[in-house]
């Protein structure tokens, strides 16, 4: 849940990116890191294993300017996306507002998206939120990679085995150039702030 | 207590209570967090220049940990938490299931004496949420 507080004018909004492991998620923090460094007011405090890995979370905050005389401060998490780690992603999903799920388009990587994306709706519902009412969108990472002849999965086989019920916003993108990871923030932000204004009035 | 919004009129009470209990006590810097890792307040003794956004995210990262560990020992909780430095400490205290109270301090507090104004501070700041 978002925090709003009345005496300084402050919404804090929580966005959680989510998805199988090395799919991108830390990449996509990185990257908006990268570009919008100056509206970053602290360092990106990234917890992970010796080999590179997520261990715990990444976190970014950065603040998005006024809505309505409130400050709107977004606060981005990653979770761990190895499959062993299951217990700190569900810790990560406390409280959140909005949650991009990172797909790997790689065609290898088919089974693994499916998985991952029913274990959200799993621990999602341990908090008693529901994957078909969360702000959620979804990002098909590394299309990239058909350029340098590595097998991609075509946009309608991702949709049709990630969002052919949850029918959320979508959006092909490549974490590592940074084509639509800016786009996929701005969705879900808009998405996450016209949620908790729903819920607010 | 409608939690996720609260009034202009129930932070300046947890805020007088902050300063009066724990800044005016030789604290460095107290936070009250939610265990998503929203800030609901921070106090600090105007010396302080902690990055409190990131602390409360891994504030709340850590007490989740530590509650896990607790329960897969057969506890209920670990309610107390507390690291020591060589030059400042962090101390962590539940005040209900949502919410936590961290205090950093330096050496010039003994750590007694900072847990019995906790104690204190957390029963005044609870009393101001069931007011609700």
């Amino acid at each position: 849940m978002s925090f709003i507080n009345l005496k300084e004018k402050v919404v804090q909004v929580k966005i959680v990116y989510y998805g199988p492991g090395r799919g991108g998620k830390t990449t996509n923090l990185e990257f908006v890191n990268r570009t919008y460094r100056k509206q970053i007011l602290s360092e990106m405090v990234s917890l992970k294993t010796h080999g590179d890995r997520t261990l715990f979370f990444d976190f970014l905050p950065f603040d998005m300017g006024k809505i309505k005389g409130y400050d709107i401060k977004i606060q981005l998490y990653t979770v761990p996306g190895q499959v062993k780690y299951n217990a700190t992603r569900k810790l990560v999903l406390r409280g959140v507002d909005g949650i991009v799920f990172v797909a790997d388009a790689m065609e290898k990587q088919r089974e693994k998206n499916i998985r991952s994306l029913n274990q959200l709706h799993e621990n999602l519902q341990s908090y008693k939120e529901s994957i078909f009412k969360i702000p959620l969108v979804m990002q098909y990472n590394k299309v990239d990679l058909k350029e340098h002849g590595i097998p991609v999965l075509p946009l309608s086989v991702l949709q049709n085995d990630l969002n052919s019920r949850l029918k959320v916003p979508y959006l092909e993108a490549s974490a590592i150039t940074g084509y639509n990871v800016a786009a996929t923030l701005k969705k879900i932000i808009s998405s996450s702030v016209i949620s908790i204004q729903k819920k607010l009035l | 207590m409608n939690y996720g919004i609260v009034s202009q009129e129930q932070l300046e009470q947890i805020d007088v209570i902050l300063s009066d209990k724990l800044i005016k006590l030789g604290v460095d810097c107290v936070i009250i967090i939610d265990m998503a890792g929203n800030i609901i307040t921070a106090k600090d003794n105007g010396e302080s220049k902690y990055d409190v956004y990131s602390f409360a995210a891994l504030a709340a990262g850590n007490f989740a940990t530590v509650d896990a560990m607790a329960k897969l020992v057969g506890e209920q909780e670990f309610s107390l938490l507390f690291h020591k430095g060589q030059e400042s400490n962090i101390h962590f205290s539940k005040i209900d299931d949502e919410l936590l109270l961290i205090s950093m301090f330096g050496q010039d507090i003994s750590l007694g004496f900072l847990r019995l104004n906790v104690v204190d501070v957390v029963e005044k700041i609870r009393k101001i949420w069931e007011k609700e």
